[in-house]
Parts: C-alpha cells; sequence; structure tokens
C-alpha cells in the first residue's frame, strides 16, 4: 500500500517546474496575455522536448503511454505557472478521444503526430460537460456537421479538433476545414483560448470504435481531474505569494505576517487546499486503474478543488491589500486562472449533481 | 501510487477476519462510559494476547511485542470497522500514559504502570489545563513544593475527563517559580485516592458532566514519581501531546457519520418526500462527501509518509483543524434536515438516533476548541508550516 508518488513521479514533476521557471516566467505569460495570443510557443516547444505532448498517446504509437495521474502533475505544474499553452485538450483529452474511439487507420494518423508536438488538437465537448447555452449544438448526418459547439479548448490554432455532437458522437474535424469558422471568446483568463465553432456542413471523420458513450465519459472525466489539478497548483501559488508579500510588508512597524489575522487567513488556505492534493491524485489514479470509481472522483475532485480555489484566489489577494488589486503585480493572471477553471467542464453545482446522479440520490 | 496491500498484508488481514468470526459474541455490547466493564477487560486481554492491542508494546510491559508496521494497525483497525466489532481500550492511559512512559519512564515505572493500565484495571486522567492556562498551558500555576522526600501540591485543574473514575492522574505542576515558564515545569503521577483532591463534576453544554474539575490542597507525592526529570514537564507534556492531536480529526470517523447520513435522508420523509430527494439536502450531501473522501484520502497519504519515516510537513498540522470542522458540519446536516425533529434531545417522543445528532454537534464544538483550539491550530499551520513570524511577545510591563 502505498498512496504517494513515485521518484519517476516526482522527477517529472521537478523537470516541469524547472523548465517552466526558465522559460515562463510572469514576464513572458504577460507578454502572451497582452497580445490577446493564450499560446506561447517557445514554451509549449520546451515542454515538447520534454516529452509532454505525446505523454498520454500510446506507445504503439510514438507516445509515452503515460498515466492521468502523471498528466496531473503537469497540470498542476502549468496552473501554478499560469503557462499560456494548449495541455488539457491537446495533450490529453483528445488523445483519449482518439485512441479510445478511433479506428487503427485514425490512431495511425493522428496521434504519432499529436505525440511529437507536430500538430495540436482541440475539444469541443462544452454541451456534453456542462449543457448547452445560447442554443449551441452540433447535428451530425451524412459525415458532415453543422450547429456550433462553445468554449472549444485549444482549438484556436489547432490542426484539428475533437467534437462531441447532440447525439453523444465523436467526430474529428481539420482546423482548417471548409464550412468551419472560428469565433474567439475573450474570457478573464488570458492565458488559454477558449473559442466558438460554427459549423456549416463541415466535412468530419466520426470517431467510433468501441463504446464511444464511455470514451466521451473519460475524455470529460480527464479534462476535470486535469481542471482541478490546474487549480491546485495556481492555488498554492497564490498561497505562498501571499505568505511571502506578508513577510515583507510592514503596517503598525510590523510585517503584517505577524498579525493572527492574516496568518489565519493563510492558514485557512493552506488547510482546506491540501486535502484537495489527494483527492486529486486518488481521482487521477481511479482513472488509471479503478474504472468504475473514475467519474464520481473526477466529480468529487473538480468540485471541491475549485469550490476551494475560489476561496484562495479571493483570501490570497485579500492577504496583498491594495497590491493584490492592481495589474502591476499580476497576481490577477492566477485569480482568473482559477476562475475559468471553475467554469469550464462543468460549474461545482452542475458537477454535484451528476454525482448524486451516479449513485442513485438524484429524485 | 499502489492500493494494493500485496500477499503479506492480505494473509494477516485473513488471519484478522478468522479471528473476528471466531470470537465477535465475545465482544462487549458497551464500552462502560469512564472505566471499563468487566466484559471489556475480559476482551481487551484476548485482544492482547492475539496482538489486536497493545500491538508494539514490549512483552516485558504486558503488550504483544510485534515490530512497529503501520499497514498492519491500519488492517486491523479497518477489519474491526467493517464488523462493527469494537477495538481494545483507548482511554488517556493507553494512549497517552503509555507512550510517554516508553519513552521517557523509569524501568521501575514502566514495570509497575504499563501493563495494569493496558490490561484496563488502572484509569488515568490528565492534569493539564487549568482556570487560567488554556491555550497558554505553559503559563499552569498549580504549584508542587518540596519538602523532604515529597513535593507537596496546590491548585487547580479544569477539563479533566474520568477524574472521578479514574485511579492515577499525569499532571504537570510547577515546581521551579523563578524559571522561565517552559522550564518551571514537572510531570508527576500519583494515584487519586491521594489525601486533599477533590473532584467536581464540570457539566458541558451537552447536559452530560464529561469533564471535572480537581482541587488539590497539600497534596503530598513522593519525589521519585516524577517523569524525566524536574524542569523537563513541558517537554514530557509535548512527547504527550503528540500523541493526542494524532486521534483528533479521524477521518474515518467522519466516514462513518457520512454513512449515517446517507441512511437517513433515505428513510426520513418531510410531506411524504424523502429528504435524500431534496435537491438542497442532496447538494449538501455531496458537498460533504467529496470532503470526507478528501481527508480520508489525505489519511492515506498519511499514512504512507508514516510507513516510509518522511515528514509530510503541513499536510499533518491541518488534520486536526480540518477533520474536526468536517464533523461538525456533518452533525449539522442531520440536524437541518430532521427540521424540528432535529432539536428534540433527552428522552423526548418522536427523538431520532438517541438524540445523538445534538449530542455530537454540541460535543464536536468542545472538540473544536479542546486539544488545542482551531485558533491555536492555525498558529501552527502558519508558523510551523508556512513558516510565517511568530507572534510578537508583549512588552513587559
Amino acid at each position: 500500500m502505498e498512496f504517494g508518488l513515485s521518484e519517476d513521479q516526482k522527477l517529472l514533476q521537478e523537470s516541469i517546474r524547472g523548465t517552466l521557471e526558465r522559460v515562463s516566467p510572469l514576464e513572458r505569460v504577460r507578454k502572451v496575455a497582452e497580445a490577446k495570443d493564450a499560446q506561447a510557443d517557445d514554451v509549449w516547444q520546451a515542454l515538447a522536448e520534454l516529452g509532454v505532448p505525446g505523454m498520454m498517446v500510446p506507445e504503439a504509437q510514438g507516445g509515452m503511454g503515460m498515466k492521468l495521474l502523471d498528466a496531473a502533475l503537469v497540470s498542476e505544474m502549468l496552473g501554478r505557472f499560469v503557462a499560456p499553452v494548449p495541455f488539457i485538450a491537446t495533450a490529453v483529452m483528445a488523445p483519449i478521444a482518439i485512441a479510445g474511439a478511433g479506428s487503427s487507420a485514425q490512431k495511425e494518423a493522428w496521434l504519432p503526430p499529436l505525440a511529437s508536438g507536430a500538430i495540436t488538437a482541440g475539444v469541443a465537448v462544452a454541451e456534453v460537460a456542462s449543457g448547452a447555452r445560447d442554443g449551441a449544438g452540433v447535428t451530425a448526418s451524412g459525415g458532415k456537421l453543422n450547429g456550433k459547439s462553445l468554449f472549444a479548448l485549444d482549438a484556436a490554432k489547432a490542426d484539428v479538433i475533437v467534437v462531441a455532437d447532440n447525439a453523444g458522437g465523436l467526430h474529428l474535424v481539420k482546423g482548417d476545414a471548409a464550412g468551419l469558422t472560428k469565433v474567439a471568446l475573450t474570457s478573464i483568463d488570458l492565458t488559454r483560448n477558449l473559442t466558438e465553432l460554427q459549423f456549416d456542413d463541415v466535412e468530419a471523420e466520426a470517431l467510433q470504435s468501441g463504446d464511444v458513450a464511455a470514451t466521451l465519459r473519460r475524455v470529460i472525466d480527464a479534462g476535470r481531474v486535469l481542471l482541478a489539478a490546474d487549480t491546485l497548483g495556481a492555488g498554492w501559488a497564490m498561497i505562498e505569494q501571499a505568505v511571502a508579500y506578508a513577510g515583507e510588508r510592514k503596517q503598525f512597524n510590523r510585517v503584517i505576517g505577524s498579525f493572527q489575522a492574516v496568518k489565519h487567513m493563510c492558514a485557512e488556505m493552506a488547510a482546506e487546499l491540501e486535502p484537495c492534493r489527494s483527492l486529486i491524485w486518488y481521482a487521477a489514479h481511479a482513472f488509471d486503474e479503478i474504472p468504475e470509481e473514475a467519474t464520481l472522483m473526477a466529480a468529487h475532485a473538480k468540485s471541491l478543488t475549485t469550490e476551494v480555489g475560489r476561496f484562495v484566489a479571493r483570501t490570497a489577494t485579500e492577504v496583498h491589500g491594495g497590491m493584490g488589486f492592481t495589474d502591476l503585480l499580476g497576481l490577477h493572471y492566477w485569480f482568473k486562472r482559477i476562475g475559468l477553471d471553475r467554469q469550464l467542464l462543468g460549474s461545482p453545482e452542475r458537477v454535484r449533481n451528476e454525482a448524486a446522479a451516479l449513485q442513485g440520490w438524484a429524485a | 501510487m499502489d492500493l494494493a496491500y500485496g500477499p503479506q498484508y492480505e494473509a494477516f488481514r485473513a488471519e484478522v477476519r478468522d479471528f473476528i468470526a471466531k470470537n465477535k459474541d465475545k465482544a462487549p455490547r458497551r464500552q462502560g462510559v469512564s472505566r471499563p466493564s468487566e466484559e471489556v477487560i475480559a476482551w481487551q486481554k484476548l485482544l492482547i494476547e492475539h496482538g489486536y492491542a497493545a500491538r508494539t508494546i514490549p512483552k516485558e510491559y504486558g503488550g504483544y511485542g510485534a515490530e512497529p508496521d503501520i499497514l498492519k494497525s491500519r488492517i486491523i483497525a479497518e477489519e474491526f470497522a467493517a464488523a462493527k466489532v469494537p477495538l481494545g481500550i483507548a482511554n488517556q492511559g493507553v494512549s497517552m500514559l503509555v507512550p510517554t512512559l516508553l519513552e521517557l519512564g523509569t524501568e521501575e515505572q514502566k514495570k509497575k504502570w504499563i501493563e495494569p493500565t493496558l490490561k484496563g484495571e488502572v484509569v488515568w486522567c490528565q492534569g493539564y489545563s487549568e482556570p487560567g492556562s488554556g491555550s497558554d498551558l505553559a503559563s499552569l500555576q498549580t504549584r508542587a513544593t518540596e519538602d523532604g522526600d515529597d513535593f507537596i501540591i496546590n491548585g487547580q485543574k479544569i477539563w479533566t475527563s474520568t477524574a472521578h473514575a479514574a485511579d492515577m492522574m499525569f499532571c504537570l505542576v510547577r515546581t521551579e517559580p523563578d524559571k522561565p515558564k517552559h522550564e518551571g515545569i514537572s510531570y508527576l503521577i500519583f494515584p487519586m485516592s491521594t489525601p486533599g483532591i477533590e473532584v467536581r463534576p464540570l457539566v458541558t453544554m451537552t447536559g452530560h458532566a464529561e469533564f471535572n474539575e480537581v482541587f488539590f490542597t497539600n497534596v503530598r507525592v513522593p519525589k521519585k514519581d516524577i517523569v524525566a526529570g524536574r524542569g523537563q514537564g513541558w517537554f514530557v507534556a509535548n512527547a504527550t501531546l503528540k500523541h493526542e492531536r494524532g486521534m483528533l480529526g479521524d477521518p474515518n470517523q467522519a466516514g462513518t457519520r457520512l454513512k449515517e447520513i446517507i441512511d437517513l435522508l433515505h428513510e426520513e420523509t418531510v410531506s411524504g418526500e424523502r429528504l435524500i430527494d431534496n435537491p438542497l439536502f442532496r447538494d449538501r450531501l455531496v458537498q460533504l462527501q467529496s470532503r470526507v473522501f478528501a481527508m480520508q484520502f489525505h489519511g492515506l497519504r498519511l499514512l504512507t509518509a508514516s510507513a516510509k519515516k518522511e515528514d509530510p510537513g503541513i499536510a499533518r498540522l491541518i488534520v486536526k483543524l480540518q477533520g474536526c470542522e468536517l464533523n461538525h458540519q456533518l452533525a449539522a446536516l442531520a440536524i437541518d434536515a430532521l427540521g424540528e425533529l432535529g432539536v428534540l434531545y433527552g428522552n423526548s417522543p418522536h427523538l431520532r438516533a438517541y438524540g445523538s445528532w445534538q449530542h455530537r454537534y454540541m460535543f464536536d464544538l468542545g472538540l473544536i476548541i479542546g486539544g488545542g483550539t482551531a485558533q491555536i491550530q492555525k498558529n501552527i499551520i502558519s508558523e510551523r508550516g508556512l513558516g510565517m513570524p511568530r507572534e510578537p511577545k508583549p512588552a513587559k510591563a
């Protein structure tokens, strides 16, 4: 019995941390955000050198065949550095969709270039994961897609996009397909892109091997666990910044970190957030090894971590006083990262409702 | 990550199950409120013989003498809980005094006290808190002055659970009033029958006398009944408190409580509607379920760290704060779901679960305050866990 990370996993996390410290400091993030281009190709390239794009791709298709727990450790680091790169969709959700429901030919066509980082993939499943807003929905008929999907992840520059239709089918659409219109959605978080996809008779390949509904479920479960891990990393980065600031800022001739009012805010943040780490580890482990628990645990990890994330984001900002409210300090990049994680792929209330239904508790 | 225990441990689990199946009808129905009953003492004897109680205490002191193995201890706890069979005695003598004597006692003290304590024959109480010394325990004022081969104790303790039923007390007293407060304290052990000790029950908000006040008037204790040495009491107490804090905030208790609430929400109806069909209660239930899972997995993480002798840092420091709060919130949900029924108490008609939800809701508040208040826990988390500055000492008047 060992509930913890292996030496390899600790090394993986440290190498991601080292790389991001070097290539994605706050000044770099700020430039990307100001350019309204949430994808820093140099940062993604540095991660590609570590094998990040192919970590979840099966070894047979040139990937590393790693586990969701490994991906969650990477996601935590990306959140910690508010890294402006595609990851959740391109490196995790899309490979799971293609490896799970693709034919041999589809796997051979798409997974090797995804693994090498030669191409990126987007994922459009918001209508299934969160429900349809503003009349969104995609219909599939005769190999063509029509309708629209909102909040597609990593799709702005993607070479290929995994799309879920209204009936729960999965499709692959080329990023430059005729009839596909991409509309950039501007969110509070300028470190990741969100896209509205409009389909007008767009040619699509169906992903239809095996149990497609189960694969779609796993795509969403994986995304939820990774968003939770992103919030865990971003939340701890905020706590550490709050503690450091409180240790320097003086008022009434004392560092404010010596006031219990401030110390207790920091203690509460840490006490609330740290158990989420164990829940995320377990949810990722369940995804890999205990499939019957995977969906429930992903829902719990997403819901609790993003609830705690909201508390940490506001509290850490308050510890910084007026400075926390400024653009100058840049703390708001983490605040907004956590804010986006919370809403994507099912907000806490929706996800808890699903958790209740899974256990037969819904009316 | 490997949540399987492996063949060696699964074999051990089978042994434990076998023991429980063969012996469960000997298990005591009631624990006995403050002193172990005859059947509890008999059960304890059986458990020690098989290594399911006092497992790692050396044989020469009446224990089973096994090598410490945290996974085996967990398997024992899991299997007894699953079978709803009580484990052995876990009073303050067994869980606090015994480990303290093992670590710091003289050979004579170990020989004399550990075995009868383990057997349930000797019951202990803890004399730490005083009316003027709660969170600031080291400011305690109960004095022990020298008189020949004895100390003479005068003063008062409070929050002393089981004092009315205990045979013995382990007690912090001030022996060196001129030294800085942490250096002037000694740890004494003495019989509660010593002349000059008066115990008065302290009724709490639950309506029960769960604690006592203890008054000392010229209580004579031989100097040899000190643990470690003069002025070492604070060090000894911290060794003991370490054992206590490990017990508060146990996530498995929260898991049991969650199951009871799930049953309650399914069984109780209001105006013909099951409570579980109310989306507001259902949402609160799922929120708390997330937290229970998180704390249970957090417990597994700490267990792994202990087994590997790693320091889990801040992860360990948050358990008392988060665990006690979670239990309290679980009781609150049960009360709210029961509506007016949730306030019934005592022997009222329509009472549910013997009024235990209200009792737990109130008693949990005591646990949030006791054993280091929530505010003291937050000081510990921020200072030791996050490295934040200590509160500046007030200027001397």
